[in-house]
């Protein structure tokens, strides 16, 4: 079905380079997801949360920002989000073990509980939607000092059940603020499935009620991404509002590694998915745009397996966080 | 120096500080053209523009969550929860998000940002425009929570509470706001958080408050004095987070007997601590047991007039139990 469906030609919108890049983002960003799983099952990783699915969604997002400049508000599923921002595999490894270098947050979070104010990653905590508000508040800011930045949120849909996402989505239309809400829809929040969670079909519909405009976009085709999210970010830069953008995706392993996906969706079901695996159908779309061939394949390939073993080895020798920090921070200046 | 009321002394200084500041917003429900539901904005959208002043959508997660992004992003925000009762919405916001933001993330992050609210009862508010809520807050590791008694004090900690790097919590007395009058300086000064008052100087016994009720105190204490010979220090805490500990133990040793008086609901209350603190720095300097005189444990504040003066801690209530405390 993947190759099959491919019938592709040259985007006017983004460069070839550019394509590549994107594929280099997201083939970097499963390497370092299946990476740490396998610290997880030898007993080197208390706990992963995975974007493995999403990276198409999130690398072509970030790429239609101006990364480091705009403001992103992740959620714990956007390991590849991170990775297209610009955190390095070793911040990202740090981060996982949780050692005292870890540019998230020293070690005091969980792993997936990104924060990077060096490139304008918002700092994210645990309970689900609080960050479509922050993200409606960056960008109050950066509209009331004129710039000309946006903020984006990124969340599942199960976060649309929340009152938070009804306040946030209000504010931000009445307020016309550049901010794009970015939703990551892939059918499940834990082990609860779409339709156990809304009436409708569309987390975009909600976007009329509103009065936003609302977007549902094939999660895993980067370009049509990638367009969407331009389109997005060009009205916010515009002064015109905040959009709703829905990227349907899906999840390829569990919703953590404490999770075991078997009791909730079948082995069928998963299997159909992963023929639509942007790792796949992106490296496939590349090929026959004669981008890729497998020299650079394989090339890629070593490049990223070199970075993931030294950003492994790297994490793995950093030192714990001194536990006399314990009271630091509590405070301006402590 | 001017004579003005407790809310004239914070409209003023909101005013002076949105002069000297640029990144300093105002909003929430009802404060624009309206001016506030107690007039506390009132003029402040007519001088400052509806670019800094605006009427938020009725939303309070939605007020504080907004001002946490806007304050990492470069501005001094200063969102307004309507009455205290209505800061819950808000709650997961406060503690789970600017509270922590600073210390999750390493210190990366900050979250400048003053949360205004009225609080407090005597004021025919009922259950939900009476509560006093800063126990709640009091007990949260990251927060800052200033509640002035007097127009001089207002501006003072409203100014330090701006200029702070940290999120607090200003809870106003609706009660002050118009009974309370006092002399307030032309020129701008900062009262540093975390530094308690003596009020009234004494030498028999220590009453230590908190809020409206250091003004009931000070009413009482004079009371004491004329009608009962006592001589009763009143310490005004000013904040409870931070706590000033040394004022706490000073006048606890000075006099060897205290009053800890607040509205809010006795258990769990925020005199449960300083009172835990006397008993671990001072117990050997005490002459009777600490005595705690706050509000009764139902869950908020009744209506009726008769049951609503039931309720509050009042300066004829504060003067029984000091001079039972006095002749311990």
């Amino acid at each position: 079905m993947a190759r099959a469906a491919v019938k592709n030609k040259m985007p006017k919108t983004i460069a070839p380079d550019v394509l590549e890049d994107m594929f280099y983002n997201i083939v970097l960003a499963r390497a370092l997801d299946d990476r740490m799983w396998i610290l997880n099952r030898q007993g080197r990783a208390p706990v992963v949360y995975s974007s493995n699915g999403h990276e198409a969604t999130q690398v072509a997002s970030a790429f239609a920002l101006d990364r480091g400049r705009d403001w992103v508000v992740p959620y714990y599923r956007d390991l590849a989000l991170m990775v297209a921002m610009g955190m390095t595999p070793r911040e990202i490894f740090l981060h996982l073990l949780a050692r005292r270098d870890d540019p998230n947050s020293g070690g005091r979070q969980m792993p997936a509980h990104w924060g990077l104010k060096r490139l304008n990653i918002m700092t994210s905590g645990s309970v689900v939607t609080t960050q479509m508000l922050h993200a409606a508040g960056l960008a109050l800011g950066a509209k009331r000092r004129e710039e000309d930045t946006v903020a984006v949120a990124y969340f599942g849909e199960g976060s649309t059940s929340q009152g938070e996402f009804h306040e946030a989505m209000n504010i931000a239309a009445v307020w016309k603020l550049p901010v794009i809400y970015f939703n990551e829809n892939n059918g499940y929040a834990i082990s609860v499935p779409q339709r156990k969670q809304m009436a409708v079909a569309d987390v975009a519909a909600r976007a009329e009620g509103y009065g936003m405009p609302g977007v549902v976009v094939d999660g895993n085709d980067p370009v049509k991404v990638y367009e969407v999210m331009a389109a997005a970010v060009a009205r916010a830069r515009r002064g015109e509002g905040p959009t709703l953008v829905e990227a349907k995706t899906y999840r390829f392993v569990p919703h953590s590694s404490d999770d075991d996906d078997s009791a909730y969706r079948s082995r069928e079901e998963v299997a159909e998915h992963k023929k639509s695996d942007p790792l796949i159908t992106f490296e496939a779309t590349l090929r026959d745009l004669g981008l890729l061939d497998d020299a650079k394949v394989a090339d890629i390939r070593a490049r990223v397996k070199a970075q993931v073993d030294d950003a492994t080895r790297f994490a793995e020798k950093a030192p714990d966080p001194d536990p006399d920090t314990l009271l630091k921070h509590v405070y301006y200046g402590d | 120096m001017a004579v003005m009321t407790y809310l004239e002394s914070v409209r003023e200084t909101l005013r002076q500080e949105m002069r000297r500041d640029p990144r300093i917003i105002i909003y929430g429900e009802d404060v624009g053209v309206r001016g506030g539901v107690f007039r506390v904005t009132e003029g402040l959208q007519a001088e400052f523009g509806e670019g800094r002043v605006m009427d938020s959508p009725l939303a309070e997660a939605a007020i504080v969550g907004t001002a946490i992004g806007a304050a990492v992003n470069g501005l001094r925000p200063i969102p307004e929860i309507q009455f205290a009762d209505f800061i819950f919405p808000a709650f997961n916001q406060i503690v789970e998000e600017a509270a922590r933001i600073r210390y999750r993330s390493n210190g990366d992050f900050g979250v400048p940002m003053v949360v205004r609210a009225p609080y407090g009862g005597g004021i025919h508010g009922a259950l939900y425009h009476s509560q006093s809520v800063e126990a709640f807050f009091a007990h949260v590791p990251g927060l800052k929570v200033v509640m002035p008694a007097t127009p001089y004090d207002v501006k003072g900690l409203l100014a330090s509470s701006i200029e702070d790097e940290d999120p607090v919590i200003f809870l106003e007395h609706k009660g002050a706001y118009r009974s309370i009058r006092g002399e307030v300086p032309d020129e701008r000064y900062l009262i540093p958080l975390g530094l308690a008052d003596v009020k009234r100087q004494g030498t028999d016994i220590s009453i230590i408050s908190w809020g409206m009720t250091v003004n009931f105190s000070v009413t009482a204490a004079e009371r004491l004095r004329e009608e009962d010979g006592v001589s009763a220090e009143v310490l005004d805490l000013r904040t409870v987070r931070p706590l000033d500990i040394d004022a706490i133990l000073a006048t606890t040793k000075k006099t060897g007997k205290v009053l800890i008086v607040y509205e809010d609901n006795l258990t769990g209350g925020f005199g449960g601590e300083v009172s835990a603190i006397i008993a671990e720095h001072a117990l050997f300097d005490l002459d009777a047991p600490i005595m705690r005189l706050a509000g009764p444990d139902v869950p908020a504040m009744p209506y009726a007039a008769t049951l609503e003066h039931a309720f509050m801690v009042t300066p004829d209530k504060i003067h029984d139990a000091a001079l039972k405390l006095a002749r311990f």
